[in-house]
């Protein structure tokens, strides 16, 4: 979890996302919809990126997890700066998934025009309607890739 | 969600037999733990079978794919002899879900997903699919994603998935492994219509384990591709697909394999409009035509007639993309 | 307005700043409602009627109780009698409260029923699951046509009817509105705490103070400052954050039976129950011209739904009497009680509906003419408000006409429909005009300069994404004479001085006056200080002769005369100055005050698969003063999205039978993703500065982007196809 390693025990039912927020006290992975239809709760699994609240905790068992708070330390990483650069974001309740589903993307290589980054952003929904700088934070932080 | 003991499968015999026992497979998950929070499935046992090896793609001695059961959506999507041989294949898969929910989701959980009705969906709704004999609320409810082919009075739900439309086209198979061994079957026979038996979903014997998919070889060049129309551009399921792959060869259609989605309460297999095409010269009048039967059994409800119309447009245009403009 | 003699230089207000709070939410550090850390918290999880209407006749909570860790079940049965105070405030609408858990009563579907309390949240929502509800189900009224309707409002000026007998051209039109959901991505959520009679609560609430804090205070009979209210950031709430709903009360109700603090977090699809909706609406009009498109008579019938228990209402009326200069109108707007819960302001509240209207007819009526859209527009243009008689305060909609047909290239169509085709897809141009009554109300700031010369500003607003947090220290910062960096703004906490709810594009207006009222004196405190002071380098300086910049005051002739707040309050010995400014609307307005705008888009329509593509979108506003353009255009580009979306996507679909809505979650109530998101593109009109509206010259901005945006899609969906299409969303049926 975010480079540490973690024991803990807990409920079968609890799910990736639950365990953060409730157990290990992370929560800036958010509960959206808790059904996969909105992408606020995305985290990287093993250097993907996954739906948090899909995934039951029991099954990570020596899995690598990083959330928002494990993605930079004292520097922002590049597509956090791009968030704040392009103004991707309003409320920002959906902005760490939006990041760690952007950090995926960028990894995908799915930037290859603006028309991908749309495409392949859709799995995360922003009600703010941030689209437009969503995509072009993500172009800026793959342009220094 | 209801509580269940959870076990990790050490290889896939023991997963046969934790499913004989009556355990749930579990391999994405994106379906089973949603329908699980809903309450709407409430396995005492899920047997994670992630760990098997069911995970590889291999090209077969006939010249068609292998899918592995547990290759994951995104994966199988990007594999290069899935895109150059099958991009049907390819672009049902990419057009599904999520880039997330594609990273997490398998091939044999893909196929195995339960309808998007919400009536299903929602526990306090009658529903014969989700609880047997309780009755059918989408029958005279709000219908307009549901099925205007291969409904009964049980049950009208479509099923979700896009590459079991592309699966459905190309005549593929479905491999499996139970207690008796290992046995092939139809895709098209894998996935069945409710009849009266709406709770009854797949071939599936208990126990059984789906190990791969396999396409089968179709004669090259074959031209294919995945239509999905929908209201949103992207994650959303389909109001209406086709699924289309052609072999031109002497000026003529040598080989038309298509089927839909969104429409049907299987993948559906549009035998009528591969026959139409067979041994014709390809022409934009040909398309309209061989699409104008693709609905002739359509049966719509109060909510969805306009599907009918859409269904034979949208196998139109697919065709004509996939045959090219004459 | 009079200008103070030593008005500040202008350095923060008008440049694009990044958000202050943007480290913390893009570290994942900004604390919603759920997320902050209190300690011994249990699991609250509501259980939902599952009959439109009826009465509850048993509730079997064995199940439940037996599950390890569940500490209590309440329901009407065995939850205290609450006293529930009448509150007119806290945007209750006319009529009776639904009283959680008090009566057996179920006035629609989905209506919080029962709660449990559970140790964890696996446990609760596991518990939830097993509580049995047994009703007496009564058919519930659903239908927004055919059932009775309340007495009307009305409006009228001149003869409506006459003058329509007797127009030359005649439009008779029927819209139609589906319900629509607001959707924060932030589910609602409350942790309850109580301590003694004091209670705690953590919220997403748009309304601090005269909403939750007032609300909860009078429904458990309790003084208000017994009720402190904790809400620092809000995910998103487009107005479903405007009350109290019954959620926050369980969950305080919960807190106090169990003694413990009681966190609940509603599920997506109790959103769709349980925080309110933009109503359903029909919406029929005539419109008479003459043959040079001068209206003549509008004559508009509305229907709106409501609750059974409350009469909602909104300024749905407003574009249809004061938009165009039309002698003739009758409105009359009748709410249908249904059996549904009472819905509340969503993004530009009424005037997202109304305009619609009025913006589709006066495009039908262009093409009738054979006028262009906008010519059509002003020809129409009134001179003062027709409806109130006052002028306006600025109405500047001609130059976001003509700004936005410049840069649009609107000038370069063919105006005929059909005639432009690509590939399959058919495409069009379309344009509407936008307008929002903003409002104003009276709102507090505390401003206080600190011994080391920064400055702590704070009021009890809200920001739900507008970048409260940002704007108020740029207006802060040029009123104090400081640096953006010096000064720190706090918001969300009953403890800070009132304000009025964060909605209806009044907080930048109403707030930032209040901050800009707070810091002018706490300024000024600190130059009289200085000038009264014999160790001063400003000693007699007349104080109206001062400035301050960077934290430091001089004279303003002679910058080198002067000293730092720093200096002066060390000096002095002063720990720190401070005050509580104010500001409000003069009671009887000399003005009308609306944002203005104009939208335009191109849209592809592909009619034989009945799907419809915005292509390009461009926004022009008239909104007075622009306090952070950065963070103005975002939110104008969210503005359009969510216009994209009541135009083409959203519709609460409810199933008549029992009242279910049938697609409460968010994979099948359709808000646009990023692939149907094209290049957006926003113009604020250059010297925008309203004084007659507020001391800060601002209109707000938050509604009338919405404005106008489905209205402008589906013109040009008409005109890229020749379909009119009267009702939202617009969908693949109505285009096949």
């Amino acid at each position: 979890m975010n480079g540490e390693r973690r024991t803990v025990t807990v409920d079968n039912r609890t799910s990736l996302l639950d365990l953060v927020r409730e157990h290990f006290g992370l929560t800036g992975t958010k509960k959206g919809c808790d059904a996969g239809a909105c992408g606020a709760c995305t985290v990287l699994v093993d250097g993907h990126r996954v739906n948090g609240c899909l995934t039951l905790a029991v099954r990570l068992d020596g899995a690598e997890v990083i959330t928002i708070e494990g993605l930079s330390r004292d520097e922002l990483h590049p597509l956090q700066q791009a968030f704040i650069d392009q103004d991707a974001f309003q409320c920002g309740f959906c902005t760490p998934g939006q990041i760690m589903s952007g950090v995926g993307c960028i990894r995908e290589r799915h930037t290859g025009s603006a028309s991908e980054i749309r495409e392949w952003m859709s799995g995360n929904i922003c009600r703010c309607g941030c689209y437009v700088k969503i995509v072009k934070a993500v172009q800026q932080a793959a342009k220094g890739r | 969600m209801f509580p269940f003991t959870y076990t990790k499968a050490a290889d896939t015999r023991a997963a046969v037999a934790a499913g004989q026992r009556g355990g749930r497979f579990i391999a994405g998950g994106t379906t089973l733990v949603d329908l699980m929070r809903e309450t709407v499935e409430r396995p005492d046992t899920v047997v994670d079978i992630s760990g098997l090896p069911l995970g590889e793609i291999t090209t077969t001695r006939s010249g068609g794919v292998r899918i592995g059961a547990l290759v994951r959506m995104s994966d199988a999507a990007a594999d290069r002899r899935v895109r150059n041989t099958f991009p049907v294949i390819s672009q049902a898969l990419e057009l599904s879900a999520s880039a997330q929910l594609r990273n997490m989701a398998t091939i044999g959980g893909n196929i195995m997903q339960r309808t998007r009705c919400t009536y299903f969906r929602d526990v306090s709704a009658a529903c014969n699919k989700r609880a047997p004999g309780s009755g059918c609320a989408a029958l005279e409810g709000f219908n307009r994603s549901h099925a205007i082919l291969g409904g009964s009075s049980q049950c009208v739900a479509t099923h979700p998935s896009d590459v079991a439309v592309a699966f459905a086209a190309l005549e593929a198979s479905v491999h499996l492994l139970g207690p008796d061994g290992e046995r092939g079957v139809p895709f098209t026979e894998f996935l069945l219509r409710p009849g009266n038996t709406p709770e009854r979903e797949h071939a599936l014997r208990p126990g059984e384990l789906i190990t791969a998919v396999e396409i089968p070889a179709h004669p090259r060049p074959l031209r294919s591709g995945y239509l999905k129309v929908r209201d949103r551009q992207s994650y959303e399921f389909a109001l209406t697909s086709a699924a289309v792959a052609l072999h031109l060869g002497g000026g003529v259609v040598r080989a038309a394999k298509v089927a839909a989605g969104g429409v049907g309460t299987v993948p559906w297999k549009l035998t009528a409009v591969e026959q139409r095409l067979l041994g014709e010269r390809p022409s934009d009048r040909l398309w309209t035509a061989a699409a104008a039967v693709a609905a002739d059994d359509a049966e719509p409800l109060a909510h969805n007639e306009f599907k009918v119309e859409l269904l034979k447009r949208t196998v139109e245009r697919q065709l004509r993309v996939v045959g090219g403009t004459r | 307005m009079t200008r103070q003699p030593n008005r500040q230089p202008q350095k923060a207000v008008g440049t694009p700043q990044s958000r202050v709070d943007g480290r913390l939410k893009v570290t994942g550090q900004a604390t919603y409602a759920a997320d902050h850390d209190v300690t011994g918290v249990a699991y609250g999880v509501m259980v939902d009627a599952t009959v439109g209407r009826g009465r509850i006749t048993g509730v079997d909570t064995r199940a439940a109780l037996d599950q390890p860790g569940v500490r209590a079940v309440l329901h009407h049965g065995n939850a205290p009698r609450l006293p529930y105070v009448d509150n007119p405030g806290s945007n209750n609408p006319p009529g009776e409260r639904l009283r959680v858990f008090q009566d057996d009563r179920v006035r629609f579907f989905g209506q919080p029923v029962a709660v449990v309390v559970a140790d964890t949240l696996e446990a609760a929502q596991h518990a939830a699951s097993l509580v049995t509800v047994t009703y007496a189900a009564e058919p519930p009224s659903t239908d927004l046509t055919t059932a009775p309707a309340d007495e009307p409002q009305r409006y009228a000026r001149g003869d409506a009817e006459a003058a329509w007998a007797a127009a030359p051209v005649k439009l008779d039109l029927a819209f139609r509105f589906s319900r629509n959901h607001h959707n924060p991505m932030e589910p609602h959520a409350t942790i309850a705490r109580w301590e003694g009679d004091t209670l705690t609560l953590w919220d997403k609430t748009q309304w601090v103070v005269g909403g939750t804090q007032q609300e909860l205070a009078s429904v458990f009979g309790i003084p208000q400052q017994s009720v402190r209210v904790i809400s620092p950031f809000v995910g998103g709430a487009f107005g479903s954050g405007l009350r109290a709903w019954p959620h926050v009360t369980v969950a305080a109700l919960a807190a106090r039976v169990t003694g413990r603090p009681v966190k609940l977090v509603l599920s997506r699809r109790q959103l769709y129950f349980g925080t309110g909706h933009r109503p359903a609406y029909t919406y029929a009009l005539k419109l008479g011209s003459d043959r040079r498109g001068r209206l003549a008579a509008s004559i508009q019938d509305i229907r709106a739904e409501t609750s059974s228990y409350e009469t909602f209402t909104e300024a749905v009326m407003g574009p249809g009497h004061m938009m165009y200069r039309t002698p003739n109108v009758r409105q009359a707007y009748a709410t249908v009680p249904l059996d549904v819960n009472t819905p509340i302001w969503m993004r530009g509240p009424g005037y997202a509906t109304g305009a619609h209207v009025v913006e589709c007819a006066m495009d039908e009526l262009a093409h009738e003419l054979g006028v262009d859209p906008i010519e059509l527009r002003l020809r129409n243009e009134p001179e003062t408000d027709e409806s109130s008689g006052l002028p306006f305060s600025s109405r500047r909609l001609r130059e976001c006409l003509a700004t936005g047909a410049r840069e649009f290239g609107w000038h370069r169509r063919n105006p005929a429909p059909r005639s432009t085709r690509d590939g399959d897809w058919l495409v069009g141009t379309g344009m509407a005009a936008a307008v929002y009554d903003f409002g104003r109300a009276p709102a507090q700031a505390h401003a206080r300069i600190n011994a080391d010369g920064t400055a702590l500003v704070q009021a009890a607003t809200s920001d739900m994404g507008p970048g409260t947090y940002t704007s108020m220290p740029q207006v802060a910062a040029d009123a104090l004479g400081l640096t953006m960096t010096t000064v720190e703004f706090r918001l969300g906490d009953s403890l800070m001085p009132p304000t009025p709810p964060h909605g209806g594009s009044m907080t930048m207006a109403s707030v930032g006056s209040a901050v800009q009222d707070a810091c002018d004196k706490v300024r000024r405190q600190a130059i009289t200080l200085a000038v009264n002071d014999a160790r001063s380098p400003l000693h007699r300086v007349n104080p109206d002769d001062v400035v301050v910049r960077d934290g430091r005051m001089h004279v303003k002739n002679d910058p080198t005369r002067g000293e730092t707040y720093r200096q002066l309050l060390g000096r002095n010995q002063r720990d720190h100055l401070e005050v509580i400014g104010s500001w409000g609307p003069p009671e009887q307005s000399r003005y009308s005050m609306h944002a203005f705008g104009a939208v335009f888009t191109e849209v592809a329509v592909d009619d034989r698969l009945g799907l419809v593509r915005v292509r390009r979108m461009l926004g022009v506003y008239d909104a007075g003063r622009i306090i952070n353009p950065k963070l103005a255009d975002s939110q104008a580009l969210g503005g359009m999205v969510g216009g994209i979306g009541q135009a083409l996507l959203e519709h609460t679909v409810t199933d008549a039978r029992d009242g279910r809505i049938v697609n409460a979650n968010l994979a099948d109530y359709l808000v646009p993703v990023n692939a149907d998101i094209p290049d957006l593109r926003a113009i604020y009109l250059d010297g925008g500065n309203d004084q007659n509206a507020d001391p800060i010259g601002v209109k707000g901005l938050g509604e009338v982007v919405i404005v106008g945006v489905a209205a402008a899609i589906t013109n040009a969906v008409f005109h890229a196809t020749g379909r009119r299409i009267r009702e939202l969303p617009i969908t693949a049926e109505a285009l096949l």
